[in-house]
Formats: structure tokens, C-alpha cells, sequence
């Protein structure tokens, strides 16, 4: 067990995609914060199915499967989904989780018409384009990291720099904007990092499972810490781990989908965290309700027998 | 039968099936909890299948429907806590059962016939294949049956507790006073989503059966100010939607689940833009003339 | 004077995960009387009702009502001749439904399960409705009436319960003074038919003319009693000035 972990540690192709994931989980981890926070966190979902009609179209539209050019198609479907969830519940009746139900399923259904176009329409280029679906972390190549690796310093350098506006603006909109930020341009910044964090995970984690890790590293994190600091940085190291060891895990057997596996690692730290954080992980909070419980039937006795 | 006939009876009756409860979910604002049980109760499919080797036993159905009822329980127990938001509470919770499913799929690939492209996407084209037979007789396509003893359970189901649907939805408090308790039937709407999703999958795919479920209901609810009436077209554009899906899906040689989710969300934007009661346009045209009354009314003051 | 009582708390504790919102309260409130509830937020007031109406289950004591021959009666009993109004805000006005079909919910409880409305329910819907002033709002969808409307149409529908008790949480709270007038004027009536009346109640200022007694909560009973007898500042300055948390004892 261990000399196979020590030999699939020092692999070169394993290292390469451990990096990259780890990257993007870290990514997700730091951006995802934002998401949840601003209670976001089924919007990733439908952006994320929304992107499988952009990837498909920019396919047919350049006939290669070069990662940048798919992944702006991604970006393009997966903004104009954003724009039409915002367009239902801002201007009709409509509730955002019809919305979003409604527009994840149809432009997952496009995507799959476009795929399946694609397939009846033979070329050496295409195969593999349906791994989009689920993510197919060995598949990543070098200039592909490199490509995350890029994109995630430009996020965190985005983070760094506008990290007071978009604390201010997560936490309190309005106040925000009575300050002179604005408003529009630090929404569309966030929604456009929010997109890209995805985008760039989902040729590893698949369009289905990609939301999972945005929104379960914070989700962990934020359990463990009230300061957005320690939550980002502990949400960013969650994120990262999950992807390095599920990566990690899958390499170790056959035939093992890396995608799900990192998700099943990050509901692990979710769990864990829900279960066992101090102070208000659920099983500190039996103890100290089972504590209160007895002071209240303490009082309560007193009370009985007072009357009696 | 043609085989495109029997395609386009199992296509309706999958839609309608799908459109029913979905009339409850869009009013109770839960769509995307019967997201996460379209995407959960292929873990009960799996883990039955492991037990019973039978892709049609019908304790596979049962075991898969009661996994989607504890995926509700769990979502809701964790919003309860109050650790984290609704949406969130969601989002962690189906991707793990997801996940845990694929990773089943893919690990016994060879021993189990799931085929994890036709379970998330569904294929309607391969339905007619999977016969009905009895006592030596053809009785057609199996999910055809299946799907309509689905749909008639959730159509009875609507039929006997209108009145108690109506009233958890729109007043809870109100009912439970009455003595009515929305909790039973919430648990029972969602038991119905389970069943009605394990039932679907195959022709349908886990992940478009939901917009199946809201499409249809969405279109409803823009068009009409009363439940019966948005019941009545909820399965109108069920009926019309898979249609015409089917329709494009053989003309453009394509997925026919996916060609029905795409016309679904196309009919549905249509009528969300130029409903003449709730429409986008109509909200706006009514906004400006709010503005424009209020400008005249100011301008008689000065 | 004991035939006099309508609803009586014994003892009651009301308690969230072992933090109790309500403590040891007793109550009577007395057949054929308009009593207003009141205290500030979070007093328990809303907790009192939910424990009356058995949405909520008491730590300890119990509600019990009277019937018509006098006799103690627990909520579920006579539970169809109980109308409860609930807060405004708890209810999707979205849904898609008319006014007609919001009243006729008042007689729901006297059909119980599976059973549908008959002729003679829609006709006392009907009926209601004439009686809070909106006879020709019946076919309008509910989103379209004004929250002064909508709080009539919600009285209309506790009418249509028939019953003998009528629990109702901040009637009054933002609505028109010309629906505070329709409500009030009902409420008497029903008073003076000898239906006992509650009324969670908000504006000070109006008690003094609306109310037989009242009751003033903040987690115990601070006072209880006539409206002339009771309701002084001091009370007042008494219930609302109290700042106490119950669950961690003195």
C-alpha cells in the first residue's frame, strides 16, 4: 500500500494533474466563499450545466479541442444562463430555484443535442469532448495547468486587491454602494471570478460536479471561523487537499473517475466539519443542549414543587 | 406500432408523469430539492441493483424512491441546523450521493449493464427495446408501463388531496391548525418525486427529468391565476413540448430527452417573456404606466 | 362566575431546544369576550397561540377549552370551532388562486380529509365575503388585493369557519383604517353573539376602545384582567421594560 502510494507520488503525469487539481480546488475554496456567502451557491450549479452547450458550439466552430477557445464558449453560454436566471427573478413572479431548474436543464439539454451532433458528424478531434460531462483529470496536459495556473493568479491577485470592496459588498450591498463603490462593477467582477473558478474546473471535475466544489470547501471552512480571512484561507487549503487527494485516490486504482472522487473528499471535510467543529458543530452543540436541558428540568422541578 | 409512435406515447406520458408534481414543487419553491432527488436516487438504483441484480425488480424501484426521500430528510435536517443557507444545504448533499453512484458505476462497469452516459442523459431511442411481455404476448415497451402506472398514481394522488395540496402550499400555518399536517404532505409529494424520477431516468436522464418537472408547471403558472386551470395547461405543454421534441429529435438525428428539455425551456422562456398576465413585457408595460400616472399625478401638484 | 371561561392555560411552558420562550404561564380567557394579547417582540405571544392551537407541543401544562356542555376539551376535539387567523406575512400571495377560493379554505376543517367543498360551504363563502365588504373581489386572484384586503379576506374566512373561538395574530398590523373599522365591527358582532374573541394586538393607543380584557405577556404573565382594571402605564412600562432571559434563571 504505501510503496504504491510512494510510486504514484513520484509520477509525473500524476504530479502534473495533482497540481492542477489542487489548483483549481484552491480556487474554488477562495472564490466559492464569495458564492456562498452571497447564498449563490445553486447558481454555480446552473452556470456550470449551462456551459456544456458553449464548450460543444466553440467545438464546432474551430473543429479541435483546444482548451482555451472551449472554455470561452463555456464562458459565453454559462453568462448568458446567469444573465436569464437574473432577468426571470428580478423582472417576473418567477422563484429563483424555478429558474434556476429551468435554465440548468435546458441548456444541459442543448448541450447534450450539440454533443450528440457532434458525435454523428465523425472527426478524430472530438473524442473525449463528452468527458466534459464528468471531468477526466488525466486528460489534463501540461499547457492546460499552465492555463489554470495563469487564470488562478490573476483570481487571487483580483482577491487581494479588491478584498475590502468585496467584503463590503458580500456582507452589505446597499451600505456598499452609500460608500461610493460600485455596485455594478463589483458584481460583475465577482460573478465573472465566480465563472471562471468554474469554467477552468471543469475539464477535470465534469459540468455536474464542479458546484460541489465550489460551494463545499467554504461551507467546511466556514464552520471552523466567523473572520472571511481564516475562512477564505481555510476554505482555499480545504479545497486544495481535496484535490490533491482525490486525485490522489483515483490514480491508486483503475478506472477510478478522479471528478467524483475530490467530491466525495470535500463532503468528507464538509461532514466532518458540520459534525465536529467547537462551539457550533452539531455534536458540541448535543452536548452543551443536553447541559442546558438539564438546568431547564432542574428549574422546572424547582417550579413543581414550589407549586405543589 | 411505429417505433416513433411508441417513442412519442412513452415521451408524453414520461412528460406528464414529470409535469404533475411539478405543479407543487414550482409553487412551494423546492424545484431544485427535486434536482437534487433526480440526482440522489440513482444511489438507491445502484446499491438495489447490487442486491437484487434486476434493472425492472420492483423492490429496485422502492429502495431507489426511499433514498430520495432520505435526501430530503437530510437536506432539510441540515437547514434546520441553521450552519448553513437552504441552497447550500442542497448543494452538499446531492453531489456526495452523485459521486458516490458514478464512482460504483465505474468501478463495476463490467459486472453491472448501468451505462453512466445512458443514466444521466437517458435514451429514449433504445425505450421500445425493452419489451412488456406476459403470458407469451408483447405488450409493448416496458417503460411505457411503468411510466403510466407512475403517472396515473401521481395524477390519483393530485385528485384525492387537492384540496389538502392547496392548503399546505399556500397558508402551512393555517392547515396545520386545521389539522391538516403539511409535514405528511410534504413526505408524500416528495415520496412521489422519488418514484416518479427512478421511473424516468432511463428514458429520461437523472438531470433532465427536473426540468421536465418545472418546465411544464413554470408555463402554467405565467399563464392563468387559478390552480385548476394551471394544472390543466401544465400538462397541455407537457403533451406539446414532448411532441414536438420528439419531432426535432428525429429530424436533427439528436438525443431525444435532450431536443425535449431544450423545447421545454424554449416554450417556457416564450411564454415568461409575452404572458399576457405575468409576462416580462406586461410586468413592464404596467411599470411604465405606474411611472407615467405617477408623473401626472405629480405634475398636477405643481 | 366559572361557566364563564372559554380557554384555559394551566401552567404553561413553552420551550425552543431547551430555551424557553414561555414560563409557567396560567390564563383564562372568558367566553363571549374580546381580549387583546399583548407585549413586545418575541414575548412569547405568537408561542402562546401555536401552543393553543397544538402546533406546538408544551413542555409542561396544558390548554384546555370548554365545550358547549361546559366540558374540558383539548384543542384537537374542537378543533372545527376554533377559526385561527395566522400572520399576514406567512402566506405565498403568488399562489395562484381567487379570493373565492381563499374564504372557501375556512371550511376545509369541517370537511377533514379527501372530502371536497359542497353548494352549501360555497354559499357561506359567499356569504362572508359580503359581510367584510368584498362581494365582487370573489374572482380576483389574491396578489391583486391590497394588504387591507387581504387581511379581509382572511377574517372572511375565519367567519366562514363557524366557530365559537376566534385566535387571531395581529389582524391590524398595516392594514387601512377603513379595514381596521370593517375588522373591528365584525369582531364585535361575533362578541356579541357570544363568541369568545383573541386578538394579538399591537397599537397601545386603541386598546382602551376595542377590548373587554387584556392580557399583557413578556415570557410570564405580567397582567391579566378587565381592560379598565388592567391597562394603566405602569403595566405597560412593566411589560415592555422587562429584560430577562428565562432560561438562565435570575
Amino acid at each position: 500500500m504505501l510503496t504504491e502510494i510512494v510510486s504514484v507520488l513520484s509520477d509525473y503525469t500524476f504530479q502534473l494533474v495533482a497540481l492542477g487539481t489542487g489548483i483549481i480546488g484552491l480556487l474554488s475554496g477562495v472564490i466559492g466563499t464569495y458564492a456562498t456567502l452571497r447564498k449563490e451557491s445553486l447558481l454555480g450549479d446552473a452556470l456550470s450545466h449551462a456551459a456544456l452547450p458553449g464548450i460543444g458550439l466553440a467545438f464546432v466552430l474551430i473543429q479541435r479541442k483546444e482548451l482555451l477557445f472551449l472554455m470561452m464558449g463555456a464562458i459565453v453560454s454559462g453568462l448568458i444562463a446567469t444573465a436569464i436566471v437574473q432577468l426571470i427573478t428580478k423582472k417576473t413572479l418567477v422563484k429563483l430555484d424555478s429558474a434556476l431548474s429551468l435554465v440548468l436543464s435546458s441548456f444541459f439539454g442543448l448541450g447534450l443535442v450539440v454533443l450528440t451532433a457532434i458525435q454523428n458528424n465523425p472527426n478524430a478531434q472530438q473524442a473525449g469532448l463528452s468527458s466534459f460531462i464528468f471531468g477526466q483529470a488525466s486528460a489534463m496536459l501540461s499547457r492546460d495547468v499552465q492555463l489554470i495556473a495563469a487564470v488562478g493568479v490573476i483570481l487571487l491577485a483580483l482577491v487581494v486587491l479588491f478584498w475590502k470592496e468585496f467584503k463590503c459588498y458580500t456582507f452589505d450591498p446597499m451600505f456598499s454602494r452609500s460608500l461610493g463603490f460600485s455596485s455594478k462593477l463589483i458584481e460583475f467582477l465577482l460573478s465573472m471570478m465566480i465563472v471562471l473558478t468554474i469554467i477552468i474546473g471543469l475539464e477535470s471535475v465534469g459540468v455536474i460536479l464542479i458546484s460541489a466544489l465550489l460551494i463545499g470547501p467554504s461551507i467546511a471552512a466556514r464552520q471552523w471561523s466567523h473572520r472571511l480571512s481564516s475562512v477564505m484561507v481555510l476554505s482555499g487549503l480545504t479545497g486544495f487537499l481535496s484535490g490533491v487527494i482525490g486525485t490522489l485516490v483515483s490514480s491508486m486504482g483503475e478506472n477510478i473517475p478522479t471528478g467524483p472522487v475530490i467530491v466525495v473528499v470535500v463532503s468528507l471535510f464538509v461532514f466532518g466539519s458540520l459534525l465536529f467543529a467547537p462551539k457550533q458543530g452539531l455534536v458540541a452543540r448535543r452536548i452543551k443542549k443536553r447541559n442546558k436541558q438539564k438546568q431547564f428540568l432542574k428549574r422546572l422541578n424547582e417550579l413543581k414543587e414550589g407549586h405543589s | 406500432m411505429s417505433m416513433i409512435t411508441e417513442i412519442t406515447m412513452i415521451a408524453v406520458v414520461v412528460a406528464i408523469a414529470c409535469a404533475l408534481p411539478g405543479v407543487f414543487l414550482v409553487l412551494r419553491g423546492v424545484t431544485m430539492v427535486s434536482d437534487a432527488i433526480t440526482h440522489t436516487v440513482l444511489l438507491g438504483i445502484v446499491l438495489a441493483f447490487f442486491i437484487t441484480q434486476d434493472l425492472n425488480s420492483p423492490l429496485l424501484m422502492i429502495g431507489a424512491t426511499l433514498v430520495g426521500v432520505a435526501t430530503v430528510w437530510l437536506i432539510e435536517t441540515i437547514q434546520r441546523s441553521d450552519l448553513v443557507s437552504n441552497d447550500a444545504a442542497i448543494g452538499i448533499v446531492f453531489p456526495l450521493f452523485f459521486s458516490i453512484a458514478i464512482i460504483l458505476i465505474t468501478l463495476y462497469a463490467g459486472d453491472v449493464h448501468l451505462d453512466e452516459d445512458a443514466v444521466l442523459m437517458g435514451d429514449l431511442a433504445f425505450a421500445p427495446f425493452r419489451r412488456f411481455d406476459a403470458f407469451g404476448y408483447d405488450l409493448g415497451p416496458q417503460s411505457l408501463w411503468v411510466m403510466s402506472v407512475i403517472l396515473v398514481i401521481n395524477a390519483l394522488f393530485i385528485f384525492f388531496f387537492y384540496k389538502e395540496l392547496k392548503i399546505t402550499t399556500f397558508d402551512p400555518a393555517f392547515a396545520a391548525a386545521l389539522g391538516f399536517t403539511p409535514l405528511i404532505i410534504h413526505y408524500a409529494l416528495m415520496t412521489l418525486v422519488s418514484l416518479t424520477a427512478v421511473g424516468a431516468y432511463d428514458s429520461v436522464g437523472s438531470i433532465l427529468i427536473v426540468g421536465f418537472m418545472v418546465g411544464p408547471a413554470l408555463s402554467g403558472y405565467l399563464l392563468t391565476h387559478s390552480l385548476k386551470k394551471m394544472i390543466s395547461i401544465t400538462v397541455l405543454m407537457a403533451v406539446i413540448n414532448s411532441i414536438s421534441g420528439v419531432q426535432l429529435a428525429f429530424l436533427f438525428d439528436t438525443t431525444i430527452a435532450g431536443m425535449i428539455a431544450v423545447v421545454t425551456g424554449g416554450t417556457t422562456l416564450l411564454i415568461l417573456v409575452f404572458s399576457p398576465g405575468k409576462g416580462l413585457f406586461k410586468q413592464q408595460l404596467n411599470q411604465k404606466r405606474a411611472h407615467n400616472n405617477l408623473n401626472k399625478r405629480i405634475e398636477t401638484l405643481i | 362566575m366559572k361557566e364563564d371561561i372559554a380557554i384555559r392555560i394551566d401552567k404553561l411552558t413553552v420551550a425552543y431546544e431547551a430555551q424557553p420562550v414561555l414560563w409557567n404561564i396560567s390564563l383564562a380567557f372568558k367566553k363571549g369576550k374580546m381580549t387583546a394579547i399583548v407585549g413586545p417582540n418575541g414575548a412569547g405571544k405568537s408561542s402562546m397561540i401555536k401552543a393553543m392551537l397544538g402546533l406546538v407541543k408544551p413542555v409542561t401544562g396544558e390548554v384546555v377549552y370548554q365545550d358547549k356542555d361546559q366540558q374540558a376539551v383539548s384543542y384537537k376535539e374542537l378543533k372545527n370551532r376554533i377559526a385561527y387567523v395566522p400572520q399576514n406575512t406567512s402566506v405565498d400571495w403568488d399562489f395562484p388562486t381567487t379570493v373565492r377560493d381563499v374564504v372557501l379554505m375556512g371550511r376545509y376543517g369541517h370537511l377533514g380529509w379527501f372530502k371536497r367543498p359542497k353548494k352549501a360551504d360555497r354559499e357561506i363563502a359567499k356569504q362572508m365575503l359580503g359581510k367584510v365588504g368584498l362581494p365582487t373581489f370573489a374572482s380576483r386572484q389574491i396578489s391583486q388585493l391590497s394588504g387591507g384586503q387581504r387581511q379581509r379576506v382572511f377574517l372572511a374566512r375565519a367567519l366562514a369557519q363557524e366557530a365559537e373561538v376566534y385566535i387571531m395574530d395581529e389582524p391590524l398590523a398595516g392594514v387601512d383604517m377603513k379595514t381596521e373599522r370593517i375588522i373591528m365591527k365584525l369582531l364585535k358582532e361575533l362578541v356579541s353573539e357570544g363568541k369568545t374573541v383573541l386578538v394579538v394586538h399591537h397599537d397601545l393607543q386603541t386598546v382602551e376602545d376595542y377590548f373587554d380584557d387584556i392580557v399583557f405577556i413578556n415570557q410570564e404573565v405580567i397582567a391579566a384582567g378587565r381592560v379598565e382594571d388592567t391597562f394603566d402605564k405602569q403595566t405597560v412600562k412593566k411589560t415592555y421594560h422587562r429584560d430577562r432571559n428565562l432560561g438562565e434563571g435570575e
